[in-house]
């Protein structure tokens, strides 16, 4: 069915000990595309992803991959499904060319071990039981389990925690290949990085319910999208921020710490507004770019920057 | 970015046959335990250890109603060595899995839940056959000689008895920490062995324990397979509770097993 959405969540509930974790959350994956469902820790992201997975039952509300309902019609959808759990779900006594070999053998057609296992760099640990691999090493392995079944759908739980950049590399480059291939690809990520570059499709999501999705560039889309993001030698106050401001004509506000943000409606002026400012001050510049605003400005617009 | 979405293939492979699923799952959960030197000295090495050493350290005083000591105690000891990998190596492993997301992430694949119990359920099986294989060969070695009119029976007893302790290390690992399940199923295993009624019959315990260790699946399984290989015949009263021990632990496990 091209053009349909391979997963659909539909006002999901799902409560734990009368607190609802996900409240009314709704969304949609589609075929070939990447779908990454961004937010803080806390925010209900692996609920939703575990009711996909027909790990939970929902309280109310409505999941369906592939059309079908992942608890009552579970037998049908596992084959088509691969699921990558945020602890691993690895056994520790075994090793794990055994671990990937053993999941293989639940499918009909497997995906080519030796293949899949050069493709994540599974090779230099085949032999090694899980108990003694790195963060990075469980986390190329379960992802290899995840796709060895040739699955339509796949669930990734936070799948670059505890990797080395080359890991990561290694796993963004095979999503982006199950993505060519026709799949539909969801993962949980609080990685802004990880959202921006992968994701064709991000829901961003907190306190159990979506609050803003959209592609990437149409998320960081504003009225006035462009900024000056700028650090100085030493650091601005309050006051100094509200000076500039008005000086320049712009909003001017602390983005963290010892860099500032000045938005909306930039222009060749703004940016020698800004230095000649600095200069009245003798404030050094040490930092300053020009440009749209991030997937993270985004994020912590939407979920705030206190932390939790 | 956008590359063109190839469409997805219209028809899936799928899920390999549940036979082959099953097996591979038995496979797995025995070979685990077999290559584990914890579980080996629990379910191998200390039941044969029993057996010797009781067998022969003739300076303590057994009272084997008229037997010959290996005859007398070899029942007892298969009915341990079962109680070993159906219970104590079962609870831990499973509790473990649990804690790890093994049990989750393997429902998740063509096996399921369903496929995962009969996994485990073969898998006990198996390494109770290569238990009662060993301790047979030891305890005939010893020069033991069970009563043939009692070795189907007491087969039969076994594979009750492990049903009985399969659901009670489930209900424990299904419920519980993996550190207390790592605890408890070692402690529930010394008392059983020592005043279940297992390898002493539950008449030689002191006090009400003989009473109480009658109706426990320990002495129930004890007492049947001391009745099927010392005079042939399983006493129904055995039977009785074992199965009802099975349906009462294999309800709760069924019940109040939490997968998270």
């Amino acid at each position: 069915m091209p053009g349909s959405p391979a997963v659909v969540v539909d006002g999901l509930v799902k409560s734990y000990g009368g607190r609802a974790v996900v409240d009314g959350l709704s969304l949609a994956a589609e075929p070939g595309r990447v779908t990454a469902v961004l937010g803080p820790n806390g925010a209900g992201k692996t609920t939703t992803v575990e009711c996909c997975e027909g790990l939970r039952s929902p309280d109310a509300g409505t999941v369906r991959v592939l059309g079908l309902d992942p608890v009552a019609e579970a037998r049908e959808l596992r084959p088509r499904v691969g699921v990558m759990l945020q602890d691993g779900g690895l056994p520790t006594g075994v090793r794990a060319g055994e671990m990937l070999a053993h999941v293989a053998r639940m499918y009909a057609a497997p995906r080519d071990l030796g293949e899949l296992a050069e493709r994540l760099g599974l090779g230099s640990f085949a032999r090694t039981t899980v108990r003694r691999l790195s963060g990075g090493q469980r986390q190329r392995l379960a992802l290899a389990a995840a796709v060895v079944g040739r699955p339509d759908v796949v669930f990734l739980d936070e799948p670059s925690a505890g990797m080395d950049p080359q890991s990561r590399r290694a796993v963004w480059e095979l999503v982006r290949e199950l993505r060519a291939d026709g799949v539909a690809v969801v993962l949980t990520t609080h990685l802004m990085d990880e959202a921006q570059d992968l994701a064709d499709h991000v829901v961003v999501v907190d306190h159990g319910a979506v609050i803003a999705q959209g592609s990437v560039p149409e998320l960081v889309a504003t009225g006035d999208d462009t900024s000056v993001r700028l650090t100085t030698a030493r650091p601005l106050d309050a006051g100094d921020l509200a000076d500039l401001g008005r000086s320049v004509g712009a909003a001017v506000s602390e983005a963290s710490a010892g860099t500032y943000l000045v938005a909306g409606g930039v222009t060749p002026a703004t940016v020698a507004a800004v230095t000649a400012w600095l200069a009245g001050r003798d404030v050094l510049l040490t930092g300053l770019t020009v440009g749209r605003r991030t997937l993270e400005d985004v994020f912590l617009d939407l979920t705030g920057r206190h932390l939790r | 970015m956008t590359a063109t979405p190839r469409p997805a293939p219209a028809v899936h492979a799928g899920a390999a046959p549940a036979r082959r699923r099953v097996l591979a799952q038995t496979a797995f959960e025995t070979r685990a335990i077999l290559r584990n030197g914890e579980q080996l000295l629990v379910t191998i090495v200390v039941p044969v250890m029993v057996l010797v050493g009781l067998t022969r350290a003739t300076f303590v005083s057994i009272d084997t109603g008229g037997a010959t000591r290996i005859d007398f105690l070899a029942p007892g000891v298969l009915a341990l060595a079962v109680m070993t990998s159906s219970f104590t190596s079962q609870a831990i492993a499973s509790a473990f899995d649990r804690r790890n997301g093994v049990l989750r992430l393997l429902s998740t694949t063509p096996l399921g839940r369903g496929g995962l119990l009969a996994g485990k359920v073969l898998g006990v099986l198996t390494v109770g056959a290569v238990q009662v294989v060993v301790i047979s060969a030891v305890a005939l070695a010893l020069g033991w000689q069970p009563d043939p009119a009692g070795i189907l029976p007491a087969v039969l007893a076994l594979v009750l008895g492990t049903a009985a302790f399969t659901s009670l290390a489930l209900l424990v690992a299904g419920t519980m920490r993996a550190e207390a399940v790592l605890a408890l199923a070692n402690l529930v295993l010394l008392v059983l062995a020592l005043a279940g009624g297992v390898v002493f019959p539950p008449e030689q315990l002191p006090g009400p324990l003989r009473h109480v260790a009658l109706l426990l699946p320990s002495g129930a399984l004890g007492e049947a397979m001391r009745g099927a290989l010392l005079h042939g015949q399983v006493p129904a009263w055995s039977v009785v509770v074992l199965l009802g021990w099975t349906a009462a632990l294999g309800w709760g496990a069924g019940r109040l097993f939490r997968w998270h």
